[in-house]
């Protein structure tokens, strides 16, 4: 690893045990559930059982008299006080320049149904229990209708329209790049290899449920949310403004201890709106906390593409050409980030690590009655990577090129930094060679030939894949993310305060609910200022204390938010110079600073940064005009580019070709993430990414049935990944520094679970080549392999 | 849930008399199925009469070639059972992988076999060992005892007290896992007395079944051999989104060689 050497074992660089996990291992986390107010009721929603259906008659008189409900709120109440329904953040331009549809989300259901779990009325009462009895005593007039139950039957002919007004269920068709020029570069290709795959429907499951606490003080006109969310603020503006049209500064929003995103908790959510208006219209405190099973209807879910593509190569090997047509799934409404997951994030991605010339995409977003699809962590980047990684295996099959070899053929060269890609991204650095070179050295590539032979003797067979990435992170440089349709900047603010006795306070707009931020920015913030980790506090996720926050999804944590952290550190540091510069009667331009320490250089004369902090509060004779009492400084950093972390993962299996089960017989990760501040933390981070990779590949299907009805709607159904299906990975890191932030870093968040599928259904795929089986969709169940099996013909995989 | 009334008994005779002439009181054992289900709100028992104090209930007998299990031991105490270990091994192996840790806990072998879900993995070691389980009015023969998916030969009052397991020569079961909840998508239990071999399978079925053809092969020879040609029905078997009928029918088969080849 290339890490900077740490000055102190708790600097940057040092693998420095996490300062939160305290609280978390001994349950004294304080999650949105864990918090009760004065007089609280307890929220239940009346949700759909029906896919598709017309509202009729909404009956609430006998759940009113339920002992115990105070209240019922159905689509009625929400249209009489004129809510807002929920808004989309990212505008997608289509062919032509059609605007993409955007049907509206109201909060409870109006007039329609349009999906199991769509919500319809919420019961408010004293207990959670006579909620739950109050909305079983509503009884709703259903006219149900045919239901569009996936993504591949809403564009066909005739299929129901999930709203009346988007014509053939599309809310998008929409292009990037060359056509033309890549229609002519596969019609004269030496070699075309064709691919066609399904990305499947995936459920979050973050460990905590979604939960929301609303609560509203008449006596101050404020309103305070608590909610189990990845970015306070922005929930904050998007309820105020679009939603219950509530001035944001009678609103604080508070995010405390979260048990985990994966995206799913970046979105606006019903539930938090509904709350926070329902705790004034009741004059008391409303709590909301899904159940499991609501979480499986209610959360946004996450890929759900549907992909054809064409890889044009040269005789040689060298990729000429990409084409890609995909589906992608919306679902019923459209959340908060949902229209750029398969455009923005998705697309700019497909030049991958590689030099493709001409790259074609087109990709159609279509409704259906389904819960919503939007981020899921890596969002866009996963199907990408997943797209390139198994059409590129598929070529060096076809062409009889060493898949390893393929690929090293076509990266982008490490001289050639900077590098614009024919997809709107400009790469700013990376090394692909050398994390490809690690990776098969590390994995011993080349004594895999005889590990399949011993697994052979075993009855087993063998195979191993390759997995090449690349992400963009750091999301997001405003100017880039606005010209293609976001409806905000995505930067991020920080406020760095030292307290008058030398402790620091620092209050990011990034949110941690699994990073360990408290532990990585505080390496930084003790490294810059030389300030010992204890003595400084990590605040984040409430919009009471913070000046802003864009929050944290998109592996950003650190190069946005850890960037502002340092912006506003240089303000301290210079404004410390001047405040030195008086205190020592010296030339400003003759005062350094190193190791919390500021010098007149050429001088013995030294004022350590704690005994600054405590004369910017207590200050004697400071000049008026030219220095400010404190010691506090804030800044707002706005990206100037993604950051794009690589690696190369290459994953071996065994398959019991009896039962079709497949094992990760090793798994190894080698990433590039730019300089790196807690190595630890950052292995659990891909750990953790490459076990939910692992769990697409192999495990995790989000099913409907034809009418709708969600089959996988339990862990009775929905598998996840558990810890024996996880092997001991071998990691390494390679270090080409971010060119574009004062860290060098990259983020490492997605990582894991962008990389890891296509290496895993390549290796399934390479262990069943032998038997003629040149397709599998994830997850590669041990039915679906054995089905392969039987239903491959061996004789043409001779060939 | 829904409200109901609790009742803790010490004795059997209490539990009974407090289950009497109330058709909607449920007896609680393990709860590891009615627990969830009241949570669920998809049962409303008027009284929950937990078995978990009753005394008669509990404990883990070898007597010579048979070995008794209270209806009220939990899974762990099977599988950390060192009278089960040394007389039927399999069924040990058995109990120590049903569900996780907790629920090898609270779950006990009555509630398993009462309940009768279709993927439990007792059945198949019932049927297998051709067990006997007794109640507080009878005893019924394993080969009575499973009636259909989640019904059972017991009447209504009716509860398991203990259930006796003669010991095999050989024993062993295989479960393949459901994907999700790791029930078993199929389970095999195959057991050798004498010249006699059983094979009870759960998972498969609406209801855990015998393979009697299988059982006559193996009887002439208990060797995975013996079933390479042995090609099993797939109308009956079980058909959902993670396995097919012909999946499950082969993973019978193959399990079955896998089990005879584990057997001791």
């Amino acid at each position: 690893m290339n890490a900077p050497t740490p000055v102190l074992n708790t600097g940057i660089g040092a693998p420095l045990a996490r300062l939160e996990d305290g609280r978390f291992l001994t349950g004294s986390g304080h999650y949105t559930d864990d918090i009760n107010r004065p007089g609280q009721l307890h929220a239940q929603l009346l949700r759909s059982p029906h896919a598709h259906a017309k509202l009729g008659k909404i009956d609430i008189a006998a759940a009113l008299k339920i002992p115990g409900v105070v209240a019922i709120f159905t689509g009625a109440d929400v249209e009489a006080d004129k809510l807002g329904g929920l808004p989309c953040g990212w505008g997608v331009t289509g062919k032509g320049g059609a605007a993409m549809k955007e049907p509206p989300h109201p909060l409870l259901a109006i007039g329609k149904v349009r999906h199991v779990g769509d919500p319809i009325a919420m019961v408010i009462a004293e207990t959670k229990n006579a909620a739950k009895d109050g909305a079983e005593a509503i009884s709703v007039d259903y006219q149900e209708l045919p239901a569009v139950a996936s993504t591949t039957s809403a564009l066909k002919k005739g299929a129901a329209l999930v709203h009346d007004d988007v014509p053939g269920n599309l809310c998008y068709d929409w292009e990037l790049g060359d056509k033309a020029a890549v229609d002519a570069a596969i019609g004269k290709a030496a070699h075309v290899t064709k691919l066609s795959l399904v990305n499947q429907r995936l459920v979050p499951n973050a460990i905590e449920p979604r939960a929301a606490l609303g609560e509203y003080e008449a006596a101050t006109d404020q309103y305070t949310l608590y909610t189990s969310s990845q970015n306070p603020h922005v929930i904050r503006l998007l309820m105020c403004a679009f939603v219950l049209h509530i001035p944001e500064n009678k609103v604080r929003v508070v995010a405390p201890d979260v048990g985990g995103g994966f995206g799913s908790k970046i979105f606006h959510y019903a539930e938090e709106a509904l709350v926070t208006w329902a705790s004034k219209k009741v004059g008391r405190p409303v709590k909301w906390t899904a159940e499991r099973s609501e979480s499986f209807v209610s959360d946004a879910q996450g890929r759900d593409h549907v992909t054809e593509a064409s890889l044009a190569l040269d005789k040689d090997g060298h990729f000429l050409a990409l084409k890609v047509h995909t589906v992608a799934g919306m679902g019923a409404y459209l959340s908060t980030f949902s229209t750029c997951v398969p455009t923005y994030l998705y697309a700019l991605l497909l030049a991958g690590q590689y030099t493709t010339p001409a790259i074609y995409c087109e990709v159609k977003a279509v409704f259906s009655n389904t819960v919503a699809v939007d981020a899921y962590r890596g969002a866009g980047r996963p199907e990408a990577t997943y797209l390139l990684e198994r059409i590129i295996e598929q070529a060096a099959r076809e062409m009889k090129i060493d898949p390893t070899e393929l690929r090293r053929r076509n990266l982008v060269p490490a001289n050639k930094f900077p590098y614009q890609t024919p997809v709107v991204v400009a790469y700013d650095t990376g090394n692909y060679q050398a994390h490809l070179d690690k990776a098969i050295e590390l994995s011993d590539y080349k004594g895999f030939a005889k590990r399949r032979e011993d697994s052979k003797k075993k009855g087993k067979l063998r195979g191993v894949g390759i997995s090449c990435y690349i992400e963009a992170c750091g999301i997001a440089p405003s100017a880039v993310v606005g010209s293609v349709g976001a409806r905000a900047g995505l930067f991020e603010a920080a406020e760095v305060r030292f307290d008058p006795t030398g402790t620091v306070t620092v209050f990011t707009g990034s949110h941690s609910h699994g990073q360990g931020h408290e532990t990585t920015f505080a390496q930084v913030v003790s490294t810059k200022l030389g300030v010992p980790i204890e003595n400084i506090t990590i605040v984040h996720g409430d919009t009471g204390r913070i000046p802003f926050g864009m929050g944290t999804y998109g592996s950003r944590s650190i190069a946005v938010g850890g960037t502002a952290i340092v912006k506003a550190m240089d303000k301290l540091v210079a404004k410390g110079r001047k405040i030195a510069a008086h205190m020592l009667e010296a030339a400003e331009g003759d005062v350094v600073f190193e190791n919390g320490q500021f010098k007149v250089a050429g001088t013995d004369k030294v004022k350590s940064i704690g005994e600054i902090a405590f004369s910017a509060y207590v200050p004697h004779n400071y000049p008026h005009a030219t220095l400010e009492p404190g010691f506090d400084e804030s800044a707002f950093y706005d990206p100037t580019n993604f950051t794009f972390p690589s690696g190369t993962y290459i994953c071996e299996v065994e398959v019991d070709p009896e039962t079709g089960v497949v094992e990760i017989a090793s798994f190894t990760a080698v990433d590039d993430f730019g300089n790196i501040i807690n190595p630890m933390i950052v292995e659990g981070q891909v750990e953790g990414g490459i076990a939910q990779g692992i769990g697409q590949a192999l495990i995790e299907n989000c099913v409907y049935d034809d009418e709708g009805q969600l089959v996988t709607g339990s862990y009775m159904d929905y598998g996840m990944p558990r810890a024996d299906h996880i092997p001991n990975y071998k990691f390494a890191f390679t270090n080409t520094p971010c060119t574009h932030n004062p860290l060098g870093v990259k983020g490492c968040g997605e990582a894991g679970a962008i990389g890891s599928p296509p290496a895993v259904i390549n290796a399934v795929l390479d262990a069943l080549a032998p038997l003629g089986v040149t397709n599998i969709d994830m997850p590669a169940t041990p039915s679906r392999v054995w089905a392969a099996i039987q239903s491959a013909h061996p004789a043409k995989a001779a060939e | 849930m829904y409200d109901f009334a609790y009742h803790n008994p010490k004795t059997l005779a209490d539990a009974v008399k407090l289950l009497a002439g109330d058709s909607e009181a449920k007896a609680l054992a393990g709860g590891q199925t009615l627990i969830p289900t009241l949570k669920m709100r998809l049962a409303q028992p008027s009284k929950l009469v937990d078995l978990g104090g009753v005394a008669e209930l509990k404990g883990i007998k070898l007597a010579g070639k048979v070995l008794t299990i209270g209806a009220g031991t939990t899974h762990a105490e099977v599988a950390g059972s060192a009278d089960v270990q040394k007389s039927i091994p399999a069924l040990a192996h058995l109990a120590g992988d049903i569900g996780d840790v907790q629920v090898r806990h609270r779950g006990t072998i009555g509630g398993s076999i009462a309940n009768a879900d279709p993927a439990a993995d007792y059945p198949a070691a019932i049927l297998a060992l051709n067990a006997t389980i007794k109640t507080n009015k009878r005893e019924i023969k394993a080969d009575d005892f499973f009636k259909g998916m989640f019904t059972t030969a017991l009447g209504e009052g009716e509860l398991i007290v203990s259930v006796s397991f003669p010991v095999p020569d050989k024993a062993a079961y295989v479960k393949f896992p459901q994907p999700a909840s790791r029930f078993a998508l199929v389970g095999v239990f195959v057991a050798l007395t004498g010249k006699t071999a059983r094979v009870g399978v759960t998972g498969a079925g609406p209801h855990a079944f015998r393979l009697p053809g299988m059982e006559e092969t193996l009887s002439k020879s208990f060797t995975p051999a013996a079933l390479d040609k042995f090609s099993i029905e797939t109308q009956h078997m079980n058909e959902d989104m993670h396995a097919s009928r012909t999946y499950r029918a082969h993973l019978v088969k193959i399990l079955a060689q896998r089990a005879v080849t584990a057997a001791e």
